[in-house]
């Protein structure tokens, strides 16, 4: 039989440096008991072609992430502010190395 | 089959008597080479056959993957041997690895042991893997320059084996009480068979500043080996060794069922390509 | 909260609720400006649903879709063919990772899905009831199998869950390979002795109807397809895919010198497509049912790996507690 279903190693997201001078990005996630196994899964499961250069893993829980219900507090806000953006200025069009 | 090509000894047969010494010496010399290449690749490709096995088999999807790669590491270190080995004795990897037969093999016992469970599998890795880093190590600076150039990329694979191998027997060792007791009883299995790898032959005197003397690599291995016991609560078995014979044509009983499967198809189609 | 991977408990046994009318009107919206939803979106719960479904079938069929070939690891005729085939079903090993990946940001629990599998209630592609007793077998399946899929996986790398289409990407990337090995071991029997000619050829016509299949029943009898295009989760209909496979595969058979067991097969100048012959239903509905040749064998084996590993899941657990204990000791004593 199957068994009990025991309990299941828990979840870390991996991210991974593509190459120097880049950031690390998310690449997806993986199952370890431990933060040493999660290193070593991640870089057989993720890195296999040569993707990477550098590996963070992050425990799935330990990730702080902002709620779809608070989107429109944080972030519509930024939407009106055209003057952070370089296009909001016109006056200075055709004038060289502006 | 050619047996004598891989033959420890210096061809001395009345073919040769027409032979200038010194070419003579050469050809022994290359025949030693040869042998040698088998005793390392011969290990490479055993222990990846086995790995090979473990493939859907693994405790964990992640595990299956991880040890695929090494699987794959060890090929790749076959492949290289062989390929050398080949090119001395006028024959190719496949040749090599296809149409010999297990007496033609010149691996270790250890290798050749059935899969077992998962702590054997640990087991096995732990230990070759720490005989290997020395081996490697060592090999990196040998005056045969092909060679050095296998063992500096091999050190790299194997060292990480050896962590991964770590690793697990520190976990399984250290985990529950079943757990602990599955790793002992593989270490157990396995301990008789670890000094073949470290016992002296006439064949890397013969090849000196080449070839190292696995008996060198006792020491360090086995601290390495020791080290990681400690941390995972397991304990030195205090078993006999046994005979081996794996370097002159002695194999293991587990050999030559291995090879009948490995070799089926190749055999059953002698001179095909694929 | 957690980022895109919610606590699977915490939809509760229900499912998590419908969306508000604020989360339906934005889940329509971003759908119709062909969009991809997230993880943390609110969506309708028939959508969660029907991605679990499909995504785990998807995962399902990439681990079990590693024995047939993983049948030839030990006995592959070369070492160069033995790299590859090892690389090519740790491929698939890391495939299903990946699916399962996408499945767990919608709260499924990767334990949950495999006990599905293990007890017979999650279905996976019927293809891979099918046996491989040949070496040929491993170059049908690159060709046929991986070169089906591929088709149908294309446009999932533009399917409306971003997880999934995330993964689907990856894994086209690294699928490409899978095929191509299957053309050159075929093209290699192909030209080789007779003997192997014949394997090629006997493998072929054993494997181009499933195959065929892959693609799921005609339009007509695939209930949940309309809702998946709605969604643009699926992006073209089972039988346009089938017709771009069959367009792509006759030319492919030329090169091979192989010839494919369809007597009805021509050019049909009036569509611009190949027709083909009708597809034998009945056989795959009796292999989806479980009568096929290896479906017990295929979920036995995975039971088995997974139970035989139960010991050393738990030690790895045990393990990682008693280390975390320690250091929190530790911690303390240093306090």
């Amino acid at each position: 039989m199957s068994g009990s279903p025991t309990a299941e190693w828990p979840l870390w997201e991996v991210f991974v440096r593509p190459g120097r001078g880049l950031s690390h990005v998310h690449a997806g996630s993986l199952h370890a008991a431990d933060a040493e196994m999660a290193l070593g899964n991640a870089r057989d499961l993720y890195t296999r072609r040569g993707e990477g250069v550098s590996i963070w893993v992050v425990a799935s829980t330990d990730i702080h992430a902002s709620s779809p219900d608070e989107k429109d507090s944080l972030f519509d806000p930024a939407a009106d502010k055209p003057y952070r953006h370089p296009t909001f200025y016109t006056a200075s069009e055709g004038v060289p190395n502006l | 089959m050619t047996p004598q090509l891989v033959s420890a000894t210096a061809p001395n047969g009345a073919d040769h008597a027409a032979v200038p010494s010194s070419r003579q010496a050469d050809m022994a010399d290359m025949a030693d080479m040869a042998e040698y290449l088998l005793w390392l690749g011969d290990d490479a490709l055993v222990s990846a056959q086995r790995l090979g096995e473990w493939i859907t088999n693994a405790p964990e999807l992640e595990e299956d993957v991880a040890l695929g790669n090494i699987g794959l590491d060890q090929l790749g270190q076959a492949r290289a041997l062989l390929s050398y080995a080949g090119e001395l004795l006028g024959r190719n990897e496949d040749e090599l690895a296809y149409f010999r037969d297990d007496v033609d093999f010149r691996c270790t016992h250890l290798v050749s042991l059935p899969r077992g469970d998962f702590a054997d599998a640990v087991v096995r890795l732990l230990l070759v893997g720490a005989y290997s880093e020395q081996l490697y190590a060592a090999l990196t600076t040998s005056a045969d320059e092909r060679l050095a150039g296998i063992a500096a990329k091999a050190i790299k694979e194997v060292r990480y084996h050896v962590e991964h191998a770590a690793g697990w027997a520190v976990r399984l060792g250290d985990g529950t009480d079943e757990s602990h007791r599955r790793m002992q009883d593989a270490l157990n299995r396995a301990w008789p068979y670890l000094d073949e790898l470290f016992d002296p032959h006439p064949l890397t005197d013969h090849l000196d500043g080449i070839a190292v003397d696995p008996a060198t690599l006792k020491e360090p291995a086995l601290q390495r080996i020791t080290a990681v016991l400690d941390e995972a609560t397991l304990t030195v078995p205090a078993t006999q060794r046994v005979a081996g014979g794996g370097r002159d044509g002695r194999p293991s009983e587990h050999l030559g069922p291995m090879l009948a499967v490995m070799q089926v198809l190749a055999r059953a189609h002698p001179g095909a390509s694929w | 909260m957690h980022g895109d991977h919610a606590p699977a408990t915490s939809a509760g046994p229900a499912g998590p609720a419908e969306p508000s009318a604020s989360g339906q009107s934005s889940f329509d919206r971003v759908i119709a400006g062909d969009g991809r939803i997230e993880p943390r979106d609110e969506m309708p719960d028939d959508y969660r649903k029907s991605l679990i479904r499909q995504i785990s079938q998807h995962a399902h069929s990439e681990i079990i879709g590693m024995q047939p070939e993983g049948n030839w690891i030990t006995r592959a005729p070369s070492l160069h063919r033995k790299a590859i085939l090892m690389a090519k079903v740790q491929d698939e090993a890391g495939h299903g990772l990946y699916l399962y990946s996408a499945a767990e940001t919608l709260g499924a629990s990767r334990e949950d899905m495999m006990q599905a599998l293990l007890a017979g209630k999650a279905r996976y592609s019927s293809i891979f009831n099918y046996p491989t007793p040949t070496w040929a077998d491993i170059g049908a399946i690159g060709w046929l199998v991986d070169g089906a899929a591929i088709c149908n996986q294309v446009p999932l790398c533009r399917a409306s869950y971003g997880p999934y289409a995330r993964a689907m990407i990856r894994i086209c990337k690294e699928e490409s390979f899978h095929q191509r090995q299957g053309f050159e071991i075929l093209l290699t029997l192909s030209r080789g002795t007779p003997a192997q000619h014949e394997l090629a050829q006997e493998a072929v016509n054993r494997w181009y109807a499933p195959s065929l299949m892959m693609f799921g029943p005609p339009d007509a009898d695939s209930p949940n397809s309309a809702k998946s295009m709605a969604w643009k989760i699926k992006r073209f209909s089972n039988d346009e895919l089938r017709q771009r496979f069959v367009d792509m595969l006759v030319p492919q058979a030329q090169a091979l010198g192989l010839t494919l067991p369809d007597p009805d097969l021509r050019w049909n100048a009036e569509r611009g497509h190949y027709d083909f012959g009708e597809l034998d239903w009945s056989e795959f509905k009796a292999v989806l049912a479980g009568q096929g040749q290896c479906n017990v064998q295929r979920v036995e084996h995975r039971r088995r790996a997974h139970t035989e590993g139960a010991w050393v899941r738990e030690a790895a657990m045990a393990h990682a507690a008693k280390k975390a204990a320690r250091q929190q000791q530790s911690a303390r004593g240093a306090a």
